[in-house]
């Protein structure tokens, strides 16, 4: 598997100058990576778990460790990487001649590779230099369009958040290490039930700021609008799809593994970051007529439902029902999942269209269903995945997640069902925006008549990228009239870190593909059965439609109170359709607008401007404070950097001195 | 089993326009009017399928699966929603919050097809029966978990059966909370003054009638009676959840069966009626009050759980 991305990786290299060989190459060989890497990590899912040491200090085991949950995320990210280099080989042809193909497939493949390790190192200190070595090549293809200034100031966002992450996540290992004595993940395990309760909870806030960062919960998500939409399509993809997943599989390790989710206060913490994550990630999007930065904010609205599952999940643990605690973990898995596939799918949707249109602009777009046929209806998969619509994917992750919750009456507990309800209505309330959000993106983008000179001169993309989409617009299908067949290994996966698995008493695949809620009076769905009743169902209305008594089907221009107005002037804007939520929620977006009007006479307007702006509360009032607290001291820091040798060699002597008058004074 | 469920179509195909009528007929009653008779509506949909439709040059293929698929989807809807018998042969392919997700399925599709045409007034359509959509849902769902944490369960025809079963104990000042929020809450979803004016096509107050403007002939009429199916589900589900009393349980004869299609029928129309008259004695809203008559609903339902909590000693 990591001998196919190493192929790929340097043979990238050696070829960079034959741009569609590179390619080629490049991106076959981590398909190639991707196929064997799904194959080994089912292996380890149904199987055991695989260890592999390379010293046998016991200071520090460098080596890996894949049990079934790190597999889970092997098999997430093998997927994600084989549908992406299918679509990467037809992709890349945009940048043929312009930038240089080699080091995309190269930092491609060790992209790849950084993750999968990130998921299986088995020490503080290999996690830290993979998780650090994932970060940098993330970087630099983040800014691979580095000629562009916005991209540039991405880049620099999401080097500095990604560095304050790794800052707090170095404390969390720390503490740890300070427990077990050594950096080794198998005696943290042990530290973490022998630690001070103090001790534990620092460890948990600064591991869930730290990873938080990269996972992009609110407030910390402020540069995955800005590094995901300046990336490549396909990178966005595995970093959307992908990356911030390996955030989500550090919380299960420390969470879970490391300190057994033994407070309920971690869960409430985890379950309200999550909700607030998901509402605040969905308002931005609906409001963004940006592609790819809405689907950013997506990812963020993602993440958060998958932590309301795993807060669902803790607090159930910690309050000693294990089965509602792995249903919860295992709605939260299969969101996990079902997000990777379609978020995949949309990011290299909007690749697209960006690749045939040129602009990632909906408001510029419009009409090209007709122009791009195929690649409509497989991003229109990936919407009613997303929206959550059934039969598809997000449907059954999202039912398990609203039903996880729905168990808190179970508990006893008046604070968390309170808590969990509230939870559960802003979840409800994310839902209806993503499909308020995915309705605008897709009517906007495809239906309609074109709204500008990009999107009249559309065509259909290349086979490689529409089969990319297409394996993935599948696995959305898939993943959502099947879940008989992923729910007992995802229940595997669960009952790995929990301890019991929430099937086990009973059978999970009913009849029809039915499955059940376990312990409940008779909660139940069954998505392939909804699919047969709609196609059937589906017949009435068709039959009547085309039974054909003598009527006709004339094509006429669209109403318009009897003036000629079929022009693409006069269709809804984007802006306009989430207008109502931003009037709604006006105290959170802010809005300014500016109109400038030019008269050719005090009557007659001659042009028109309109400029409305939204304003990114977060940055505004939390982040800009500290940059400018930051800038001031260290212009008061500046103070003592003069600049010459003699002073620095000063202070060097004055601190040994110092700590020579500290060790003799007996300090300890 | 298939006996059940081609009966339960039938029923629902049938008694969904004979409602839409009554309601008319009550409020051209409190409007002083006569009103057209309570059958119009059938003689409309009947009117429709025989004429031809009009279709504008710009749409795509959206615009024709549309009404299919919505119809399909809200049908599909009513086959998990207890109508005179809890036993449903369906019942287990989906629950409470399937229903819903099957509504918003065809919210969906129907505002997909609202853009297709090009017109401002389908974009305006569609953003605003998208923006009531995202203001209903979250005091639903609470309403929901006050309904699931009185009986334990989403399954609908459990809920039915239970509350049923407990006869007039069911009545509880949580499970009155709920019904309050979830009339609100129907309001809504089925496009009634004061949040939408069903019988407008004023462009500034219309909502659901902006939304199928392009649609004429024979899709009409799927769209128009896909409407009333949806008002009949909806009505059925505040019935049959809250006033599930005479509703046929497993094992009944036909005679039963009768009885609790007639009882059915006679809670529909009430609830209509009552309908009607909140429809008559208020004015439609401005869009940007709906958030408030929604957050009154949210509260209901917050009540609902707080009460529950409070009850049940917790």
């Amino acid at each position: 598997m990591l001998a196919f991305y190493l192929i790929g990786a340097f043979s990238s290299l050696i070829l960079n100058k034959k741009d569609r060989i590179c390619s080629y190459f490049s991106f076959s060989s981590a398909a190639a990576g991707a196929l064997s890497g799904v194959l080994f990590s089912s292996g380890i899912i149904f199987g055991d778990s695989f260890y592999f040491t390379l010293s046998q200090d016991s200071y520090l085991k460098f080596g890996f460790f894949v049990d079934k949950l790190s597999a889970f995320f092997i098999l997430v990210i093998s997927i994600s990487v084989f549908a992406v280099s299918i679509f990467s080989t037809g992709y890349v042809k945009e940048y043929f001649g312009k930038k240089n193909i080699g080091h995309l497939g190269f930092l491609y493949n060790i992209f790849i590779i950084s993750m999968i390790f990130v998921v299986c190192a088995n020490n503080a200190i290999m996690f830290l230099i993979v998780w650090e070595l994932m970060s940098v090549i993330s970087f630099f293809l983040v800014v691979y369009e580095h000629e562009k200034p916005e991209t540039r100031k991405a880049g620099f966002i999401y080097i500095v958040m990604t560095h304050i992450g790794t800052g707090f996540i170095i404390l969390s290992f720390m503490i740890f290490a300070s427990g077990s004595g050594n950096f080794n993940f198998e005696t943290f395990k042990a530290a973490g039930s022998t630690m001070t309760p103090l001790l534990k909870d620092l460890a948990f806030i600064f591991a869930f700021i730290g990873f938080g960062t990269k996972a992009g919960i609110v407030p910390l998500h402020i540069w995955l609008p800005y590094a995901h939409p300046a990336a490549p399509s396909n990178v966005s993809a595995l970093m959307s799809g992908v990356m911030i997943k390996t955030a989500i599989f550090m919380l299960i390790r420390i969470n879970f593994d490391f300190l057994g989710a033994s407070e309920s206060l971690w869960g409430y913490i985890v379950l309200i970051a999550g909700t607030i994550s998901a509402i605040i990630g969905i308002l931005y999007a609906v409001v963004e007529s940006d592609m790819k930065r809405m689907l950013a904010f997506s990812s963020i609205e993602n993440i958060g439902i998958i932590l309301i599952g795993l807060g669902a999940s803790m607090i159930f643990l910690s309050s000693g029902k294990p089965i509602l605690s792995a249903i919860a973990a295992i709605a939260a898995l299969y969101h996990l999942l079902n997000h990777s596939v379609f978020k995949g799918l949309l990011f290299m949707g909007a690749g697209s269209i960006l690749y045939s249109t040129h602009t990632k602009n909906i408001e510029k777009l419009g009409g090209i269903i007709k122009k791009m046929p195929v690649s409509a209806i497989l991003i229109l998969i990936g919407v009613l995945s997303i929206s959550a619509m059934p039969p598809f994917s997000g449907f059954v992750s999202e039912w398990l997640t609203f039903q996880s919750l729905l168990l808190s009456f179970d508990l006893n507990n008046n604070f968390a069902i309170i808590t969990l309800s509230i939870s559960a209505a802003l979840l409800a309330l994310t839902g209806a925006l993503a499909a308020y959000c995915f309705l605008k993106f897709f009517g906007m983008v495809f239906l309609a008549l074109p709204r500008s000179e990009h999107a009249q001169h559309a065509k259909e993309v290349n086979i490689p990228m529409l089969a990319g989409m297409g394996i993935f617009a599948l696995l959305s299908i898939l993943l959502g009239i099947l879940p008989m067949y992923v729910l007992p290994a995802l229940d595997r996966i669960a009952a790995s870190f929990i301890g019991t698995s929430a099937f086990s008493q009973s059978i999970p695949v009913g009849t029809f593909g039915m499955i059940s809620i376990p312990s409940s009076h008779g909660i139940s769905i069954s998505t392939p059965v909804l699919l047969a009743i709609l196609l059937i169902l589906m017949l009435i209305p068709a039959i009547i439609l085309l039974i054909n008594r003598n009527t006709r089907q004339p094509f006429y221009e669209t109403w318009g109170c009897g003036q000629p107005v079929s022009t693409s002037r006069n269709e809804y804007s984007a802006k306009a359709f989430s207008k109502p939520v931003q009037v709604w929620f006006k105290s959170l977006y802010r809005p300014a607008r500016e109109t400038e009007a030019t008269y050719s006479s005090p009557y007659l307007k001659e042009s028109f401007k309109f400029e409305s702006r939204i304003e990114q509360v977060f940055e505004q009032y939390l982040y800009n404070p500290v940059v400018d607290f930051v800038m001031v001291k260290s212009r008061k820091a500046r103070l003592i950097q003069t600049g010459s040798i003699h002073a620095y060699l000063g202070y060097i002597f004055g601190i040994l001195i110092i700590l020579f008058m500290f060790v003799i004074a007996g300090g300890d | 089993m298939i006996a059940q469920i081609i009966f339960q179509i039938i029923i629902i195909i049938a008694l969904a326009p004979l409602l839409s009528g009554i309601m008319k007929k009550v409020k051209a009653f409190f409007q002083i009017r006569k009103g057209p008779g309570i059958l119009q509506p059938y003689y409309d949909i009947i009117k429709l399928l025989k004429k031809d439709s009009v279709i504008s040059e710009n749409v795509s293929w959206i615009f024709h699966a549309a009404p299919i698929i919505s119809f399909a989807a809200v049908l599909t809807a009513g086959l998990l929603i207890p109508i005179y018998i809890t036993q449903l042969s369906l019942g287990f392919a989906g629950d409470l919050i399937a229903v819903i997700y099957l509504f918003a399925l065809a919210r969906f599709f129907t505002a997909l097809a609202s853009l297709d045409a090009g017109s401002s007034f389908g974009g305006m359509g569609g953003s605003r029966e998208m923006f009531i959509a995202s203001l209903v849902e979250p005091a639903l769902m609470l309403s929901i978990f006050a309904v699931a944490l009185n009986v334990g369960s989403t399954n609908l025809g459990f809920i039915s059966q239970t509350v049923s079963s407990l006869g007039f104990d069911a009545m509880s000042p949580y499970q009155i909370l709920a019904f309050v929020a979830l009339f609100i809450i129907a309001i809504a979803e089925t496009g009634r003054i004061p949040v939408d004016n069903p019988a407008t096509h004023l462009e500034l107050t219309m909502i659901h009638e902006a939304m199928i403007l392009e649609y004429s002939g024979k899709q009409l009429a799927i769209v128009e009676l896909g409407a009333m199916i949806k008002q009949l589900l909806i009505y059925s589900l505040l019935a049959n959840i809250f006033f599930p009393w005479g509703i046929a349980t497993g094992g009944a004869d036909a005679a039963e069966y009768v009885l609790a299609l007639l009882i059915f029928v006679i809670k529909i129309i009430i609830i209509g009626i009552s309908m009607a008259v909140v429809e008559t004695s208020t004015a439609k809203w401005r869009l940007f009050r709906l958030p408030e008559l929604l957050s009154i609903s949210l509260m209901l339902s917050f009540l609902a759980i707080v009460a529950f909590i409070i009850v049940k000693g917790g």
